[in-house]
């Protein structure tokens, strides 16, 4: 419970005309914006600043980490990286946690590859589908032992963590299909998803399709709210993020269809890239935009409010790990497509807890009720740029671990200062 | 302590007579066990009024309380509601006759803003998407309604809020389900002097609306400066019942401390109007 010393009160006796006056000036704006950050509000900001920094040191470094054949190989080991993050949000934003999504995505790799060899040879959509579905019950699965039985997440999925491994492994060996203990993916579909690209021309046309929307949708919206006296934000700050969004779009594609190839000429945005772009879209609306997305919130926030609200805190909370399953699986697709196989080696345990700290180091409180899908998309690229730019270095496997830690820590150590700071506030 | 105010603001006229009480309760009991929590209680909640519900801890306050939002059922007793029988079997039901109860600690969540909290559970969608717009509007009206003013942005999370705003944006949530008896507990308790002022503003609003309002408070500063009714509970029993204008400071301290007033009390019956039951004691 907060309380105010009374003399702090003229603000909330005194009787200031226009109830939530609406964010008209783009000076308002940025004081409500400041005031926000030292609370652990401060949007992404501090997150592109380190993506920046990490970029700097990595090209000063190593000239090649910011060609565009690296770049590109960057986006496509992020897309692993960012869809488990998308997968720990939902859970993170409960005040939950989910350890088990790493071998989760293992199992939808195996899944689907194994549906794809020899002796079914399903079509690939069948696949994937199956996939699917295998992580999403088994999310399910988790999320009702969390909620029915009051169970806490953490062993839940930490169970997970040990027993899908073993589930995973005892498929691969059952398969008919390994050998060696790798099912190799055969389809081409599956293979292209992230080895194939768009045409230069397609990726532009589809930045120009995807930029309309987005720009319409936006400056619109901000618009109708504007004109209606609802809160919005002001029309340069709604110009300014479309046309940010705009630039990054287009150095992206331009990066894409730069040629990369060595011997052949290669070019042109990988599947991978639209396919994260469309889950993000997704799970964004589903978050921000629906009542199940509020509740999420709500739950993180405050269960007990949710709870005598009439929220539905077990449906809400086995859906959000379901959903949490779902994603790890099409993480697991990415992660068989990229390699051409999924093997026993896939290593469950590193990849979940690069999903945690993609989802944090984005931004997510480890704590509940604060976070945004889009974390996960950029602490995800800050964890691929680590991993990359570590790996052009030379530097081995320790130093990886160890720095990506240390990472990991500082931005744990950020979300609890934040944290504090709105206790105290 | 500061020096007792005695002048509490002017009493809301009387419901016509005849009109009767909003929510009127006979013979309450509830026990839990051995416990007797409350006996043969007697209540009535006049529309368009402030009752103050007193007691000590244990006196059966928050008992009452859940019995009439519903979490309890009693064990013995009638409930009438705007003139009809009614029997609440749970929570829904008593938010659905217009009972809103705000629970000390407010039940918002912090991370949310303003709209987002007063809809939450009861969102408005089109298209199976949430209408912001909609929500943000009738937030609007109902803080404007109530002359909450004060709010920088509807659009900030609670957590930056002061206690006196999350408080009327926790009463807000309340009457914006059209309400028709809205019951606070200890509203005050956490508040400074200030912002004490501001929610007792409301409070009084609230009441000159037309709705019921029942406030659970330990504070006789308080209660004395809002409450046109005042309902006094000792050991589970209703110890008094009635119009402020029948007590003064000594009296209600006594009757909550011992559950009578001997040496003082000249009993006026029939005074307490809507032809209440309550004042037995006196």
């Amino acid at each position: 419970m907060t309380t105010s010393p009374p003399q702090l009160a003229p603000q909330d006796t005194g009787r200031v005309t226009g109830t939530g006056a609406a964010h008209t000036s783009l000076k308002s704006f940025l004081g409500d914006w400041a005031k926000r950050a030292r609370s652990g509000e401060s949007g992404v900001l501090p997150v592109v600043a380190g993506l920046v920094l990490i970029v700097i040191v990595f090209q000063v470094q190593s000239p090649v980490f910011l060609s565009a054949g690296n770049l590109t190989n960057l986006l496509v080991q992020g897309a692993v990286f960012v869809l488990l993050g998308m997968a720990e949000v939902f859970v993170l934003l409960l005040g939950e946690i989910d350890l088990s999504i790493g071998y989760l995505a293992g199992i939808g790799a195996v899944v689907t590859g194994a549906l794809l060899a020899y002796p079914y040879q399903a079509p690939w959509w069948v696949a994937i589908a199956a996939g699917l579905v295998v992580t999403s019950a088994l999310g399910a699965l988790q999320g009702t032992l969390i909620t029915r039985l009051g169970l806490p997440s953490f062993v839940v999925t930490l169970s997970g963590l040990l027993g899908f491994e073993g589930l995973m492994i005892l498929m691969i060996d059952n398969s008919g299909s390994a050998s060696g203990g790798t099912i190799r993916i055969t389809d081409n579909v599956v293979n292209d998803l992230v080895n194939g690209n768009l045409s230069p021309l397609a990726g532009w046309l589809a930045l120009a399709a995807v930029l309309v929307v987005y720009g319409a949708v936006n400056l619109l919206a901000s618009r109708r709210r504007r004109a209606s006296g609802l809160v919005a934000v002001p029309p340069s700050v709604a110009i300014a993020k479309v046309a940010v969004t705009a630039a990054a779009g287009v150095v992206l594609v331009w990066i894409c269809n730069t040629n990369r190839g060595a011997l052949v000429p290669l070019r042109g945005v990988p599947w991978v890239v639209p396919i994260v772009l469309g889950v993000f879209v997704a799970w964004t609306a589903l978050l921000g935009r629906t009542r199940f997305g509020r509740y999420i919130y709500a739950i993180g926030g405050n269960a007990e409010a949710a709870r005598r609200a009439g929220v539905n805190l077990t449906r809400v909370r086995t859906l959000a790990f379901t959903l949490s399953g779902l994603t790890s699986g099409a993480a697991g697709v990415i992660y068989a497509s990229r390699l051409g196989s999924i093997s026993v080696n896939i290593d469950g345990g590193t990849l979940v807890l690069y999903a945690v700290a993609a989802a944090v180091i984005g931004g997510t409180s480890l704590f509940g009720g604060r976070g945004k899908v889009l974390h996960a998309v950029l602490g995800g690229l800050v964890i691929a740029a680590i991993y990359n730019g570590m790996g052009l270095l030379g530097m081995g496997a320790a130093v990886q671990y160890m720095v990506t830690a240390l990472v990991l820590l500082a931005a744990v150590t950020v979300d609890a200062v934040a944290r504090r700071n709105r206790r105290a506030a | 302590m500061a020096v007792i105010d005695q002048g509490h603001r002017p009493s809301a006229p009387q419901p016509p007579a005849g009109d009767g009480p909003f929510l009127s309760l006979r013979g309450v009991s509830k026990s839990f066990g051995a416990v007797q929590a409350l006996s043969e209680v007697d209540l009535d909640l006049p529309a368009g009024q402030v009752t103050a519900l007193m007691g000590d801890n244990g006196a059966g306050k928050s008992t009452l309380v859940k019995v009439i939002s519903g979490i309890f059922g009693p064990d013995q007793g009638k409930m009438r509601w705007g003139g009809s029988e009614v029997q609440l079997r749970s929570p829904k039901e008593a938010t659905r006759l217009g009972i809103a109860t705000v629970y000390q600690d407010l039940a918002l969540c912090d991370n949310l803003d303003i709209v987002q909290n007063m809809f939450l559970g009861r969102e408005a969608v089109r298209r199976r998407l949430l209408d912001e717009g909609s929500m943000e509007s009738q937030a609007r009206t109902t803080l404007a309604d109530l002359s909450v003013t004060t709010v920088r942005s509807i659009r900030q999370p609670v957590a930056s809020l002061s206690g006196g705003q999350r408080q009327a944006v926790a009463v807000a949530r309340a009457v914006m389900g059209k309400a028709k008896l809205v019951m606070l507990d200890e509203p005050t308790a956490a508040l400074g002097v200030s912002q004490t002022a501001m929610v007792l503003d409301l409070i009084s609003r609230l009441a000159s609306s037309g709705i019921a309002v029942l406030v659970i408070s330990h504070n006789l500063n308080d209660v004395l400066k809002v409450a046109d009714r005042v309902a006094i509970l000792y050991l589970g029993r209703m110890a008094a019942a009635g119009p402020i204008s029948e007590f003064d400071t000594q009296k209600i301290v006594q009757f909550i401390t011992s559950g009578t007033a001997a040496d003082r009390v000249h009993p006026r019956p029939g005074a307490a109007g809507g032809g209440t039951q309550g004042a037995q004691e006196l």
